[in-house]
Protein backbone atom coordinates (compact mmCIF):
# COMPACT_ATOMS: atom_id res chain seq x y z
CA UNK A 1 0.00 0.00 0.00
CA UNK A 2 1.55 3.30 -1.09
CA UNK A 3 0.84 6.61 0.57
CA UNK A 4 2.23 10.11 0.56
CA UNK A 5 2.43 11.68 4.00
CA UNK A 6 2.87 15.33 4.79
CA UNK A 7 5.60 15.71 7.30
CA UNK A 8 5.88 19.37 8.09
CA UNK A 9 6.80 20.95 4.80
CA UNK A 10 8.17 17.66 3.53
CA UNK A 11 6.24 15.08 1.60
CA UNK A 12 7.33 11.60 2.62
CA UNK A 13 6.44 8.63 0.45
CA UNK A 14 5.39 5.67 2.50
CA UNK A 15 5.05 2.07 1.51
CA UNK A 16 3.46 -0.51 3.80
CA UNK A 17 4.19 -4.09 2.76
CA UNK A 18 2.39 -7.05 4.27
CA UNK A 19 4.98 -9.71 3.50
CA UNK A 20 2.54 -12.60 3.78
CA UNK A 21 0.16 -10.96 1.33
CA UNK A 22 3.02 -10.17 -1.02
CA UNK A 23 4.23 -13.74 -0.72
CA UNK A 24 0.87 -15.04 -1.85
CA UNK A 25 0.77 -12.64 -4.78
CA UNK A 26 4.41 -12.88 -5.87
CA UNK A 27 5.09 -16.57 -5.86
CA UNK A 28 3.26 -18.57 -8.46
CA UNK A 29 2.01 -21.42 -6.33
CA UNK A 30 0.63 -21.09 -2.85
CA UNK A 31 3.35 -20.60 -0.29
CA UNK A 32 2.44 -20.15 3.30
CA UNK A 33 5.85 -19.63 4.85
CA UNK A 34 8.76 -17.36 4.11
CA UNK A 35 11.30 -20.09 3.43
CA UNK A 36 13.84 -20.84 0.69
CA UNK A 37 16.02 -18.40 -1.17
CA UNK A 38 14.02 -18.30 -4.43
CA UNK A 39 10.88 -17.44 -2.47
CA UNK A 40 12.67 -14.69 -0.58
CA UNK A 41 14.11 -13.37 -3.82
CA UNK A 42 10.64 -13.19 -5.40
CA UNK A 43 9.28 -11.27 -2.41
CA UNK A 44 12.25 -8.88 -2.38
CA UNK A 45 11.94 -8.15 -6.08
CA UNK A 46 8.25 -7.39 -5.61
CA UNK A 47 9.08 -4.95 -2.79
CA UNK A 48 11.85 -3.35 -4.86
CA UNK A 49 9.43 -2.77 -7.74
CA UNK A 50 7.12 -0.91 -5.41
CA UNK A 51 9.99 1.06 -3.90
CA UNK A 52 11.13 2.12 -7.36
CA UNK A 53 7.79 3.87 -7.86
CA UNK A 54 8.19 6.02 -4.76
CA UNK A 55 9.50 9.55 -4.67
CA UNK A 56 12.48 10.03 -2.34
CA UNK A 57 12.66 10.14 0.59
CA UNK A 58 10.57 7.10 1.28
CA UNK A 59 9.64 5.15 4.35
CA UNK A 60 9.01 1.44 3.91
CA UNK A 61 7.23 -0.58 6.56
CA UNK A 62 7.82 -4.28 6.09
CA UNK A 63 5.19 -6.12 8.10
CA UNK A 64 6.17 -9.62 9.24
CA UNK A 65 3.30 -10.11 11.66
CA UNK A 66 1.60 -12.77 9.50
CA UNK A 67 4.78 -14.68 8.72
CA UNK A 68 4.75 -17.86 10.78
CA UNK A 69 8.09 -19.22 9.64
CA UNK A 70 11.04 -17.22 8.39
CA UNK A 71 14.23 -19.05 7.55
CA UNK A 72 17.74 -17.65 7.25
CA UNK A 73 17.82 -17.76 3.47
CA UNK A 74 14.63 -15.74 3.21
CA UNK A 75 15.75 -13.31 5.90
CA UNK A 76 18.91 -12.77 3.89
CA UNK A 77 17.02 -12.20 0.65
CA UNK A 78 14.24 -10.03 2.05
CA UNK A 79 15.75 -8.13 4.97
CA UNK A 80 19.50 -7.99 4.35
CA UNK A 81 19.41 -7.47 0.62
CA UNK A 82 16.78 -4.72 0.86
CA UNK A 83 18.93 -2.90 3.40
CA UNK A 84 22.06 -3.42 1.32
CA UNK A 85 20.30 -2.01 -1.74
CA UNK A 86 19.32 1.16 0.10
CA UNK A 87 22.67 1.56 1.84
CA UNK A 88 24.30 2.67 -1.38
CA UNK A 89 24.45 6.24 -2.67
CA UNK A 90 21.34 5.75 -4.80
CA UNK A 91 19.31 4.45 -1.87
CA UNK A 92 16.52 6.66 -0.60
CA UNK A 93 14.32 4.47 1.57
CA UNK A 94 14.16 4.15 5.34
CA UNK A 95 13.06 0.73 6.55
CA UNK A 96 11.13 -0.27 9.61
CA UNK A 97 10.30 -3.92 10.21
CA UNK A 98 6.96 -4.19 11.91
CA UNK A 99 5.29 -7.16 13.58
CA UNK A 100 8.64 -8.74 14.47
CA UNK A 101 7.98 -11.66 16.80
CA UNK A 102 10.32 -13.69 18.97
CA UNK A 103 10.68 -16.43 16.35
CA UNK A 104 11.71 -13.92 13.66
CA UNK A 105 14.56 -12.55 15.71
CA UNK A 106 17.13 -15.31 15.23
CA UNK A 107 17.15 -15.30 11.42
CA UNK A 108 16.97 -11.51 11.22
CA UNK A 109 19.75 -10.97 13.75
CA UNK A 110 21.90 -13.59 12.02
CA UNK A 111 21.71 -11.99 8.59
CA UNK A 112 22.17 -8.48 9.97
CA UNK A 113 25.29 -9.64 11.76
CA UNK A 114 26.57 -11.41 8.66
CA UNK A 115 26.37 -8.19 6.64
CA UNK A 116 27.14 -5.77 9.51
CA UNK A 117 23.72 -4.16 9.10
CA UNK A 118 21.14 -2.73 11.46
CA UNK A 119 17.44 -1.98 11.17
CA UNK A 120 14.68 -0.41 13.23
CA UNK A 121 12.13 -3.02 14.22
CA UNK A 122 8.83 -3.02 16.03
CA UNK A 123 9.29 -5.88 18.47
CA UNK A 124 6.13 -5.43 20.51
CA UNK A 125 3.13 -3.14 20.63
CA UNK A 126 4.60 0.36 20.53
CA UNK A 127 8.07 -0.97 21.23
CA UNK A 128 10.90 -0.32 18.78
CA UNK A 129 14.43 -1.70 18.86
CA UNK A 130 17.55 -1.23 16.86
CA UNK A 131 18.31 -4.77 15.68
CA UNK A 132 21.64 -5.84 14.28
CA UNK A 133 25.15 -4.47 14.47
CA UNK A 134 25.96 -1.19 16.22
CA UNK A 135 28.33 0.17 18.84
CA UNK A 136 27.15 0.89 22.37
CA UNK A 137 27.38 4.60 21.59
CA UNK A 138 25.21 4.24 18.49
CA UNK A 139 22.62 2.23 20.38
CA UNK A 140 22.52 4.71 23.24
CA UNK A 141 22.11 7.62 20.87
CA UNK A 142 19.47 5.79 18.83
CA UNK A 143 17.54 5.01 22.01
CA UNK A 144 17.58 8.67 23.04
CA UNK A 145 16.18 9.75 19.68
CA UNK A 146 13.64 6.94 19.80
CA UNK A 147 12.49 7.94 23.29
CA UNK A 148 12.26 11.60 22.34
CA UNK A 149 10.59 10.91 19.03
CA UNK A 150 11.98 14.18 17.72
CA UNK A 151 15.09 16.14 18.61
CA UNK A 152 14.87 19.70 17.39
CA UNK A 153 17.77 21.01 15.34
CA UNK A 154 18.70 23.38 18.12
CA UNK A 155 19.06 20.51 20.57
CA UNK A 156 21.19 18.29 18.40
CA UNK A 157 24.45 19.89 19.54
CA UNK A 158 23.55 19.03 23.13
CA UNK A 159 22.60 15.48 22.12
CA UNK A 160 26.02 14.87 20.58
CA UNK A 161 28.07 16.88 23.05
CA UNK A 162 29.74 13.83 24.56
CA UNK A 163 32.93 12.63 22.99
CA UNK A 164 32.37 10.46 19.91
CA UNK A 165 28.63 11.14 19.77
CA UNK A 166 28.87 13.22 16.59
CA UNK A 167 30.41 10.25 14.82
CA UNK A 168 27.73 7.96 16.24
CA UNK A 169 25.02 10.27 14.90
CA UNK A 170 26.66 10.37 11.47
CA UNK A 171 26.67 6.58 11.46
CA UNK A 172 22.99 6.37 12.41
CA UNK A 173 22.13 8.82 9.64
CA UNK A 174 24.26 7.03 7.06
CA UNK A 175 22.67 3.72 8.02
CA UNK A 176 19.21 5.32 7.82
CA UNK A 177 18.33 4.42 11.38
CA UNK A 178 17.34 8.01 12.18
CA UNK A 179 15.74 10.55 9.87
CA UNK A 180 17.03 14.12 9.62
CA UNK A 181 14.59 16.56 8.10
CA UNK A 182 16.45 18.08 5.15
CA UNK A 183 15.10 21.58 5.75
CA UNK A 184 14.76 21.95 9.51
CA UNK A 185 17.60 19.67 10.58
CA UNK A 186 15.35 18.07 13.22
CA UNK A 187 16.09 14.44 14.03
CA UNK A 188 13.17 12.03 13.98
CA UNK A 189 12.87 8.49 15.21
CA UNK A 190 11.69 6.35 12.31
CA UNK A 191 8.89 5.01 14.48
CA UNK A 192 7.37 8.47 14.67
CA UNK A 193 7.35 9.01 10.93
CA UNK A 194 4.53 6.63 10.16
CA UNK A 195 2.60 7.50 13.28
CA UNK A 196 2.57 11.21 12.38
CA UNK B 1 24.12 -61.87 -9.56
CA UNK B 2 26.32 -60.16 -6.98
CA UNK B 3 24.74 -60.37 -3.52
CA UNK B 4 25.52 -57.51 -1.14
CA UNK B 5 24.54 -58.19 2.49
CA UNK B 6 22.92 -55.27 4.31
CA UNK B 7 23.73 -55.01 8.05
CA UNK B 8 20.93 -56.20 10.30
CA UNK B 9 20.92 -52.90 12.15
CA UNK B 10 21.07 -49.85 9.93
CA UNK B 11 21.35 -46.52 11.68
CA UNK B 12 23.72 -43.57 11.79
CA UNK B 13 26.38 -45.66 13.50
CA UNK B 14 26.31 -48.58 11.10
CA UNK B 15 25.45 -46.83 7.83
CA UNK B 16 29.15 -46.44 6.99
CA UNK B 17 29.38 -50.22 6.57
CA UNK B 18 26.59 -50.01 4.01
CA UNK B 19 28.03 -47.06 2.13
CA UNK B 20 31.44 -48.77 2.08
CA UNK B 21 29.89 -51.45 -0.13
CA UNK B 22 29.67 -48.88 -2.91
CA UNK B 23 33.44 -48.96 -3.29
CA UNK B 24 33.40 -52.67 -4.14
CA UNK B 25 33.79 -53.21 -7.84
CA UNK B 26 30.61 -54.77 -9.18
CA UNK B 27 29.19 -55.30 -12.61
CA UNK B 28 25.86 -56.56 -13.81
CA UNK B 29 23.01 -57.51 -11.54
CA UNK B 30 23.16 -56.65 -7.86
CA UNK B 31 21.00 -57.88 -5.02
CA UNK B 32 20.99 -55.79 -1.83
CA UNK B 33 20.08 -58.45 0.67
CA UNK B 34 18.28 -56.81 3.59
CA UNK B 35 16.06 -59.73 4.46
CA UNK B 36 17.67 -59.94 7.92
CA UNK B 37 17.16 -56.22 8.60
CA UNK B 38 15.90 -55.78 12.16
CA UNK B 39 16.35 -52.08 12.79
CA UNK B 40 16.58 -49.06 10.53
CA UNK B 41 16.38 -45.31 11.17
CA UNK B 42 16.05 -42.36 8.74
CA UNK B 43 19.82 -42.25 8.19
CA UNK B 44 19.83 -45.96 7.36
CA UNK B 45 16.86 -45.67 5.00
CA UNK B 46 18.45 -42.83 3.11
CA UNK B 47 21.67 -44.84 3.02
CA UNK B 48 19.78 -47.71 1.36
CA UNK B 49 18.22 -45.40 -1.22
CA UNK B 50 21.57 -43.74 -1.91
CA UNK B 51 23.39 -47.05 -2.30
CA UNK B 52 20.63 -48.31 -4.60
CA UNK B 53 20.94 -45.20 -6.76
CA UNK B 54 24.74 -45.43 -6.93
CA UNK B 55 24.68 -49.15 -7.73
CA UNK B 56 22.10 -48.60 -10.45
CA UNK B 57 24.20 -45.93 -12.12
CA UNK B 58 27.41 -47.90 -11.77
CA UNK B 59 26.10 -51.23 -12.96
CA UNK B 60 23.82 -49.94 -15.67
CA UNK B 61 20.83 -51.68 -14.19
CA UNK B 62 18.77 -51.11 -11.10
CA UNK B 63 19.60 -53.41 -8.18
CA UNK B 64 17.11 -55.66 -6.47
CA UNK B 65 16.40 -54.94 -2.79
CA UNK B 66 15.31 -57.92 -0.75
CA UNK B 67 13.49 -56.84 2.40
CA UNK B 68 12.22 -58.93 5.32
CA UNK B 69 9.04 -60.72 4.34
CA UNK B 70 7.01 -59.39 7.21
CA UNK B 71 7.30 -58.10 10.72
CA UNK B 72 7.87 -54.76 12.31
CA UNK B 73 10.67 -53.53 10.05
CA UNK B 74 8.59 -53.99 6.91
CA UNK B 75 5.63 -52.29 8.55
CA UNK B 76 7.85 -49.47 9.70
CA UNK B 77 9.37 -48.99 6.25
CA UNK B 78 5.82 -48.77 4.94
CA UNK B 79 4.90 -46.10 7.48
CA UNK B 80 7.99 -44.12 6.58
CA UNK B 81 7.08 -44.17 2.89
CA UNK B 82 10.14 -46.16 1.93
CA UNK B 83 8.47 -48.18 -0.88
CA UNK B 84 7.27 -45.00 -2.59
CA UNK B 85 10.65 -43.29 -2.20
CA UNK B 86 12.38 -46.37 -3.61
CA UNK B 87 10.37 -46.38 -6.84
CA UNK B 88 12.72 -46.08 -9.78
CA UNK B 89 15.75 -47.01 -7.68
CA UNK B 90 15.20 -50.73 -7.20
CA UNK B 91 14.18 -53.15 -9.91
CA UNK B 92 11.07 -54.64 -8.38
CA UNK B 93 8.27 -52.94 -6.45
CA UNK B 94 8.80 -53.24 -2.73
CA UNK B 95 6.18 -54.64 -0.40
CA UNK B 96 4.44 -51.75 1.29
CA UNK B 97 3.97 -53.44 4.66
CA UNK B 98 1.06 -52.84 6.99
CA UNK B 99 0.43 -49.29 8.10
CA UNK B 100 -0.31 -49.40 11.77
CA UNK B 101 0.09 -47.23 14.80
CA UNK B 102 3.35 -47.90 16.60
CA UNK B 103 5.36 -46.64 19.53
CA UNK B 104 7.63 -44.52 17.34
CA UNK B 105 6.22 -41.32 15.94
CA UNK B 106 6.84 -40.28 12.37
CA UNK B 107 7.61 -36.60 12.12
CA UNK B 108 8.50 -36.66 8.45
CA UNK B 109 8.23 -39.60 6.07
CA UNK B 110 10.94 -40.12 3.48
CA UNK B 111 10.50 -37.15 1.17
CA UNK B 112 12.27 -36.54 -2.09
CA UNK B 113 13.83 -33.08 -2.38
CA UNK B 114 14.21 -32.01 -5.94
CA UNK B 115 12.71 -28.56 -6.22
CA UNK B 116 12.04 -25.48 -4.16
CA UNK B 117 8.41 -26.49 -3.68
CA UNK B 118 9.50 -29.76 -2.05
CA UNK B 119 11.13 -27.72 0.72
CA UNK B 120 7.93 -25.73 1.17
CA UNK B 121 5.94 -28.96 1.38
CA UNK B 122 8.30 -30.32 4.06
CA UNK B 123 8.05 -27.11 6.09
CA UNK B 124 4.24 -27.04 5.83
CA UNK B 125 3.94 -30.66 6.89
CA UNK B 126 6.44 -30.49 9.71
CA UNK B 127 5.04 -27.25 11.06
CA UNK B 128 1.71 -29.00 11.50
CA UNK B 129 3.22 -32.02 13.24
CA UNK B 130 6.14 -30.45 15.10
CA UNK B 131 4.02 -29.13 17.95
CA UNK B 132 2.91 -32.58 18.96
CA UNK B 133 6.27 -34.30 18.76
CA UNK B 134 8.63 -31.53 19.82
CA UNK B 135 6.53 -30.26 22.70
CA UNK B 136 5.00 -33.47 23.99
CA UNK B 137 7.63 -36.09 23.17
CA UNK B 138 10.83 -34.06 23.33
CA UNK B 139 9.52 -31.48 25.83
CA UNK B 140 10.97 -28.62 23.82
CA UNK B 141 9.75 -25.06 24.43
CA UNK B 142 7.00 -23.70 22.15
CA UNK B 143 9.55 -21.65 20.20
CA UNK B 144 11.11 -24.90 18.94
CA UNK B 145 7.97 -25.62 16.94
CA UNK B 146 8.91 -22.70 14.72
CA UNK B 147 12.68 -23.15 14.86
CA UNK B 148 12.62 -26.80 13.86
CA UNK B 149 11.02 -26.28 10.40
CA UNK B 150 13.63 -23.56 9.82
CA UNK B 151 16.38 -26.12 10.49
CA UNK B 152 14.75 -28.54 8.06
CA UNK B 153 14.30 -25.84 5.44
CA UNK B 154 17.98 -24.91 5.55
CA UNK B 155 19.21 -28.49 5.52
CA UNK B 156 16.97 -29.35 2.53
CA UNK B 157 18.11 -26.26 0.66
CA UNK B 158 21.62 -27.54 1.06
CA UNK B 159 20.63 -30.35 -1.31
CA UNK B 160 19.10 -28.02 -3.87
CA UNK B 161 21.90 -25.50 -3.88
CA UNK B 162 24.97 -27.67 -3.55
CA UNK B 163 24.27 -31.25 -4.57
CA UNK B 164 23.19 -30.74 -8.16
CA UNK B 165 21.08 -33.87 -7.71
CA UNK B 166 17.89 -34.83 -5.89
CA UNK B 167 18.02 -36.02 -2.32
CA UNK B 168 15.84 -37.24 0.52
CA UNK B 169 14.93 -36.17 4.01
CA UNK B 170 13.19 -38.03 6.84
CA UNK B 171 12.69 -37.54 10.58
CA UNK B 172 11.49 -39.84 13.31
CA UNK B 173 11.51 -39.87 17.09
CA UNK B 174 12.56 -42.93 19.08
CA UNK B 175 13.08 -43.94 22.65
CA UNK B 176 16.79 -44.50 23.23
CA UNK B 177 16.28 -46.36 26.44
CA UNK B 178 19.72 -47.91 26.80
CA UNK B 179 21.88 -45.25 25.24
CA UNK B 180 20.37 -42.12 26.67
CA UNK B 181 17.33 -43.06 28.70
CA UNK B 182 15.12 -40.65 26.81
CA UNK B 183 13.51 -39.91 23.48
CA UNK B 184 15.54 -38.60 20.55
CA UNK B 185 14.60 -37.18 17.21
CA UNK B 186 16.71 -38.50 14.34
CA UNK B 187 16.82 -36.49 11.11
CA UNK B 188 18.46 -37.93 8.01
CA UNK B 189 19.21 -35.98 4.85
CA UNK B 190 21.14 -37.33 1.91
CA UNK B 191 21.89 -37.03 -1.78
CA UNK B 192 24.26 -38.62 -4.27
CA UNK B 193 25.28 -35.38 -5.94
CA UNK B 194 28.65 -33.69 -6.26
CA UNK B 195 29.36 -33.47 -2.52
CA UNK B 196 30.96 -30.60 -0.61
CA UNK B 197 34.31 -31.02 -2.29
CA UNK B 198 32.73 -30.86 -5.73
CA UNK B 199 30.60 -27.89 -4.78
CA UNK B 200 33.50 -25.83 -3.43
CA UNK B 201 36.34 -27.05 -5.65
CA UNK B 202 36.24 -24.34 -8.30
CA UNK B 203 36.33 -21.56 -5.75
CA UNK B 204 38.62 -22.90 -3.01
CA UNK B 205 40.82 -25.78 -4.11
CA UNK B 206 43.59 -23.40 -5.18
CA UNK B 207 43.54 -21.62 -1.85
CA UNK B 208 43.98 -24.90 0.05
CA UNK B 209 46.57 -26.33 -2.38
CA UNK B 210 47.76 -29.83 -1.49
CA UNK B 211 45.55 -29.90 1.58
CA UNK B 212 42.41 -29.77 -0.55
CA UNK B 213 40.20 -32.80 -0.14
CA UNK B 214 36.87 -33.95 1.28
CA UNK B 215 37.88 -33.15 4.86
CA UNK B 216 39.09 -29.62 4.09
CA UNK B 217 35.99 -28.99 1.98
CA UNK B 218 33.80 -30.03 4.91
CA UNK B 219 35.82 -27.85 7.27
CA UNK B 220 35.46 -24.93 4.88
CA UNK B 221 31.68 -25.22 4.80
CA UNK B 222 30.98 -26.52 8.30
CA UNK B 223 33.45 -24.48 10.33
CA UNK B 224 34.05 -21.41 8.18
CA UNK B 225 30.72 -21.08 6.38
CA UNK B 226 32.34 -20.91 2.94
CA UNK B 227 30.24 -21.41 -0.14
CA UNK B 228 30.89 -21.36 -3.85
CA UNK B 229 28.58 -18.38 -4.25
CA UNK B 230 30.23 -14.95 -4.17
CA UNK B 231 27.21 -13.56 -2.29
CA UNK B 232 28.24 -12.84 1.30
CA UNK B 233 24.82 -13.86 2.54
CA UNK B 234 25.32 -17.45 1.43
CA UNK B 235 26.84 -20.20 3.52
CA UNK B 236 25.16 -19.33 6.77
CA UNK B 237 22.54 -22.08 6.64
CA UNK B 238 24.81 -24.76 8.07
CA UNK B 239 26.17 -22.32 10.66
CA UNK B 240 22.70 -21.52 11.88
CA UNK B 241 21.67 -25.19 11.93
CA UNK B 242 24.72 -25.96 14.06
CA UNK B 243 23.89 -23.17 16.46
CA UNK B 244 20.32 -24.36 16.84
CA UNK B 245 21.32 -28.01 17.29
CA UNK B 246 23.79 -26.97 20.03
CA UNK B 247 21.01 -25.09 21.83
CA UNK B 248 19.00 -28.29 21.92
CA UNK B 249 22.07 -30.27 23.12
CA UNK B 250 21.97 -32.30 19.93
CA UNK B 251 24.55 -33.55 17.48
CA UNK B 252 25.06 -33.00 13.78
CA UNK B 253 27.37 -34.83 11.40
CA UNK B 254 27.98 -34.43 7.69
CA UNK B 255 29.63 -37.15 5.67
CA UNK B 256 30.79 -36.30 2.18
CA UNK B 257 33.18 -38.21 -0.05
CA UNK B 258 35.73 -39.81 2.23
CA UNK B 259 35.28 -37.59 5.27
CA UNK B 260 32.87 -36.77 8.05
CA UNK B 261 32.72 -33.72 10.27
CA UNK B 262 30.57 -33.40 13.36
CA UNK B 263 29.52 -31.28 16.29
CA UNK B 264 29.58 -33.96 18.94
CA UNK B 265 27.40 -33.57 22.04
CA UNK B 266 28.72 -34.78 25.38
CA UNK B 267 26.46 -37.86 25.28
CA UNK B 268 27.98 -39.21 22.04
CA UNK B 269 31.42 -40.52 21.15
CA UNK B 270 31.62 -39.71 17.48
CA UNK B 271 34.91 -38.26 16.24
CA UNK B 272 34.69 -34.55 15.36
CA UNK B 273 36.52 -35.15 12.08
CA UNK B 274 37.20 -38.38 10.22
CA UNK B 275 39.03 -38.78 6.95
CA UNK B 276 39.89 -41.79 4.82
CA UNK B 277 36.40 -43.30 4.91
CA UNK B 278 35.36 -45.43 1.93
CA UNK B 279 34.33 -42.98 -0.81
CA UNK B 280 30.65 -42.33 -1.40
CA UNK B 281 29.13 -39.66 -3.63
CA UNK B 282 27.07 -36.73 -2.40
CA UNK B 283 26.50 -35.73 1.20
CA UNK B 284 24.78 -37.43 4.10
CA UNK B 285 23.64 -35.28 7.01
CA UNK B 286 22.55 -36.65 10.35
CA UNK B 287 21.02 -34.61 13.15
CA UNK B 288 20.06 -36.10 16.51
CA UNK B 289 18.06 -34.05 19.00
CA UNK B 290 17.56 -35.51 22.48
CA UNK B 291 14.52 -34.82 24.61
CA UNK B 292 14.81 -32.06 27.17
CA UNK B 293 15.54 -33.25 30.68
CA UNK B 294 12.88 -31.09 32.33
CA UNK B 295 9.39 -32.62 32.58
Amino acid sequence: MRQARRFGDLQLSALAVDVRELLERSVTSLRSHLVTRPTGRAVRIAIERQLDMLVAPALSLVDLSSVAILDYSCADEVVAKLLLRERGPSGSAFFVLTGVKAHHRDPIEAVLERHALAVVAETGPGRYDMMGVGSDGERTLWSRVERSGCVRAGQVAELVAARGRRRDLDTLLTRRLVFRHPASGDLHALSTLFRT
Amino acid sequence: MKVIPVPTSLDYRSVDRLLALASDSVEGSVLLDAHRLRWVDPVGMIGLLSLGRVMGERCGERPVLKLPEGGEVLAYLGRMGFPAAAEGIFREPLPSGRRQARRSEVLLELTRIEENRDVHAVVDLVHDRAGRILARTLRYPPMAVVQFPVVLSEVCQNILEHAGAPGWVAAQSYLWKKRLGREVLVIGVGDVGRGFRGSLEGEYSGRYGDRWGDATALEAAFIHGLTRFPDQGRGQGIQQIRRQVRRWHGGIAIRSGTARIADVPDWDEMAPLEDGLPPFPGAQIMIILPAGTQP
